[in-house]
């Protein structure tokens, strides 16, 4: 069932050039969506469009039935579309944890009691219950990250969407945040949107958007698109590591099977090779 | 620059840590009342609330020194308006007398007065900086100014600002860092030339400063939204200030004070003078 919807969505920032050009997409309830593209593709405007803070020129973006076409439907749009941003720093409104996540379903209107339970699940769900009286400025990147992830997740989203949100983190902290987003995905049935320029990030993915220049370029399984090799460079993307090496493994003369994506599944294959 | 820490805040658990913000708020302006009651050169009324400083520290579990460091901040203003009493307060008997010089007793007396008065006021207002955190500061005055809502005063709104305001210090400070170690890679220098040089070193550093912090406002103010904040409309609030024996006590002491300066009011130390 959609459950989100862009309909020939155009959206411009300045009446003349449009940052997104008639674009139509349909998500799925519990789907695993990822949007890539290089800077300036129009994947972040793509992420605000998806809860009103961008509100189309024409077309139109559906949520649950709700459009961000009608002013007063906004805030039922925001309750079922949770977006987490780039830098955790900006986004943290409160100076101790569990106040910052408080934010949300006070904004809600929750009652008291309500909040407590939601300030338990939501930092439970990312895993920093440990941090809750402590203040986000002595955490790291992805640490923050992950409360910042936590206070969307206390609103009850239907829908997160991460917009670039691994993008300012070490390896370490990307890894952190991405297993928390997937465990969501299985264990919540929350549906998942990632927004960002790092092919690494479509693997688990259960559809792919490859935006460009404000239109989607390539759509598909995360294999499927893995497929275009040349397409995707000629995007101005780069292909993960691993299958760049799997690849460069292949054109040596190793007897490796195509579509290896991630660095275990390489592993498991070279150690399989004998 | 990491170490600033903003504020003085002493974090341990103590008597007056665990006061209810509101109350300590009441009690100093209330202790601050009762400085300025004391009647010019009734310095008796002075030791009273020297004693009530004393007393509260040892309540607060504050090493002495830490009340007493925060006198430094304000001491070339404390010196400025003593001198300033010793050399325009001209009435009564001469002691000192040289060409334009005139000093007094009455104006080395008020010259005394002052810088009492100052000092005490200080070290009373920095016992609530030091055993209260900004934020509860912050949480204590919206609940004080809520009664300003009725005449349309934005409390809830001046109240987010404050926090926000304070749990962007670190932030700044940091960023603040980084652009100062960007401009001296750069071959800025900071650390030479006269004052109107160094003052005008620091363009470079201010205006990206300044040019960050809008960017971040934009950014919060997107996160904000995308957690449903609007305004104080239907806002539920987490955290509950309760009152309790302690600030019951707090207050009587408080009290006892007023009525003690006002007593002490009556005993008067210079007869001769005036």
């Amino acid at each position: 069932m959609a459950i989100l919807t862009l309909e020939n969505v155009s959206f411009s920032y300045d009446k003349r050039t449009r940052a997104i050009k008639n674009v139509s997409l349909q998500v799925d309830k519990g789907e695993y969506i990822a949007i890539i593209g290089h800077n300036g593709s129009g994947k972040s405007t793509l992420s605000k469009l998806f809860n009103g803070l961008c509100v189309p020129d024409a077309g139109e973006v559906t949520v649950d039935g709700f459009s961000s076409r009608n002013k007063k439907d906004l805030f039922e749009i925001r309750k079922r579309v949770g977006v987490v941003f780039q830098n955790p720093d900006n986004q943290l409104v409160a100076s101790i944890v569990e106040d910052d996540v408080a934010f949300g379903p006070e904004n809600l209107g929750v009652e008291r009691e309500e909040i407590g339970k939601r300030i338990d699940f939501a930092l439970k769900a990312v895993g920093m219950e440990k941090f809750r009286h402590s203040s986000p400025t002595r955490l790291s990147g992805g640490q923050k990250q992950r409360i910042a992830i936590a206070g969307v997740l206390a609103l009850n989203p239907e829908i997160l969407v991460l917009d670039e949100s691994t993008a300012m983190l070490d390896p370490q902290g990307r890894e952190e945040v991405l297993s928390v987003i997937r465990k969501l995905n299985k264990e919540q049935g929350v549906t998942v949107i990632t927004v960002s320029h790092y092919m690494d990030e479509i693997v688990g993915a259960d559809r792919v958007f490859v935006m460009n220049d404000g239109e989607i370029a390539l759509s598909g399984t995360p294999e499927e698109i893995f497929k275009q090799k040349e397409k995707i460079t000629s995007l101005g993307l780069e292909n993960p590591v691993c299958s760049e090496i799997a690849q460069k493994l292949i054109d040596r003369g190793l007897n490796l099977p195509d579509g290896i994506l991630t660095r275990e599944k390489l592993l498991e294959e070279l150690c399989a090779l004998k | 620059m990491k170490d600033v820490t903003f504020g003085q805040y002493f974090p341990t658990k103590s008597f007056v840590h665990n006061m209810d913000a509101r109350v300590k708020i009441l009690a100093v302006i209330a202790y601050i009342v009762a400085v300025f009651l004391v009647q010019t050169y009734h310095f008796l009324g002075f030791l009273a609330c020297f004693a009530f400083v004393v007393i509260a520290t040892c309540a607060a579990r504050v090493p002495f020194g830490k009340v007493l460091r925060s006198i430094k901040g304000i001491l070339f203003f404390i010196v400025l308006s003593a001198i300033l009493q010793v050399f325009f307060n001209t009435d009564g008997k001469v002691v000192f007398e040289w060409q334009f010089i005139k000093i007094t007793e009455s104006g080395l007396l008020s010259a005394g007065f002052i810088i009492a008065r100052i000092t005490l006021i200080v070290l009373g207002a920095s016992i609530l900086t030091l055993t209260t955190s900004p934020v509860e500061i912050a949480d204590g005055l919206e609940s004080l100014l809520s009664p300003l809502k009725v005449i349309k005063f934005p409390v809830h709104e001046f109240a987010l600002i404050m926090s926000i305001a304070l749990r962007f210090i670190p932030t700044l400070l940091d960023e603040t860092d980084r652009i100062i170690k960007a401009q001296k890679a750069r071959g800025a220098d900071f650390e030479s030339g006269n004052l109107f040089k160094r003052a005008k070193a620091l363009i470079p550093v201010l205006i990206p400063l300044l040019i960050s912090s809008f960017r971040r406002a934009d950014e919060l103010a997107d996160a904000m939204d995308a957690r449903c904040y609007s305004g104080s409309k239907n806002r539920t609030k987490y955290k509950k200030m309760t009152l309790s024996w302690r600030d019951v006590l707090g207050l009587l002491i408080i009290a006892n004070l007023i009525a003690g300066v006002l007593l002490l009011n009556t005993i008067y130390l210079f007869p001769w003078v005036i």
